[in-house]
């Protein structure tokens, strides 16, 4: 079956988003992210996705269900590289991601996470 | 107003969103579309196409693009035969949903797109034109 790859380093999960998702693989995304949470006991999740050109209401709702499930797993989410058409868009459409944290880039998106679990 | 060329996407499983998506993508660079625009219109599509999907248990996205005096436009019409919308008034309202989603799948991609038309009876299907111009 067709899957997102999910990296680890260190104490956090890499996920970069690089295929136009249909729903199911969005949804197969999510399992999997909370399934490695658990194995891994990661404490941060970074999801790059300034490879995609569209969000939609269901990749939207994607993002939020893993940045909610990911905080009762004691774990933080940053989505990162959001493009700015992408943005503009997912406004308009009624969607601002409330409880999703995000940073610019990857760099940034690290140093958010590191400095959020030091806090801890 | 003429037609300059036209098509159509069938829009049957989920994998048939993604065409349709990336078909409506190609059709709008085509037609010259602002990076902004044209997303805001692809977003548009994938909605309308899952609530073909979905809703109305499949269907098909018809496209044309039109040339009206010095502009560019991109019409797209999504029509099943399904169920219909009951209750127009409240399948517009955001955050309502009669499935899983958010809510945000009509009303938002009647933002997303400069002109929108939906027209729909109970038990005859759904057929919602969209149109966006360069």
């Amino acid at each position: 079956m067709e899957r997102i790859p999910i990296l680890q380093m260190g104490n956090f999960l890499l996920v970069t988003i690089q295929v136009d998702m249909h729903d199911q693989l969005a949804l197969t995304l999510q399992d999997d992210l909370s399934e490695r949470i658990s194995r891994t006991s990661a404490r941060g999740v970074l999801i790059d996705i300034s490879a995609l050109d569209m969000v939609d209401s269901f990749i939207g709702r994607m993002i939020g269900t893993i940045s909610g499930l990911s905080k009762i797993m004691d774990a933080q989410t940053v989505l990162v590289g959001m493009q700015p058409a992408v943005a503009i868009t997912l406004v308009e459409l009624g969607l601002t991601l409330p409880g999703v944290s995000t940073a610019l880039n990857v760099e940034r998106g690290m140093k958010l996470l590191q400095d959020r679990v030091r806090e801890q | 107003m003429t037609v300059r060329s036209s098509g159509s996407q069938p829009i049957q499983i989920e994998q048939d969103v993604v065409l349709a998506r990336q078909m409506a993508r190609k059709l709008a660079q085509e037609c010259g579309m602002r990076l902004i625009d044209l997303t805001k219109l692809v977003t548009a599509v994938s909605e309308l196409a899952r609530n073909t999907m979905v809703y109305g248990g499949g269907g098909d996205m018809d496209w044309q693009i039109l040339d009206e005096d010095a502009r560019t436009g991109l019409r797209l019409v999504f029509r099943d035969e399904g169920p219909g919308i009951l209750d127009i008034k409240l399948a517009m309202t955001d955050g309502w949903t009669s499935g899983s989603g958010l809510g945000l799948g009509l009303t938002g991609a009647k933002r997303l797109v400069e002109e929108f038309e939906l027209d729909t009876e109970p038990g005859k299907g759904t057929r919602i034109t969209i149109t966006r111009w360069t």
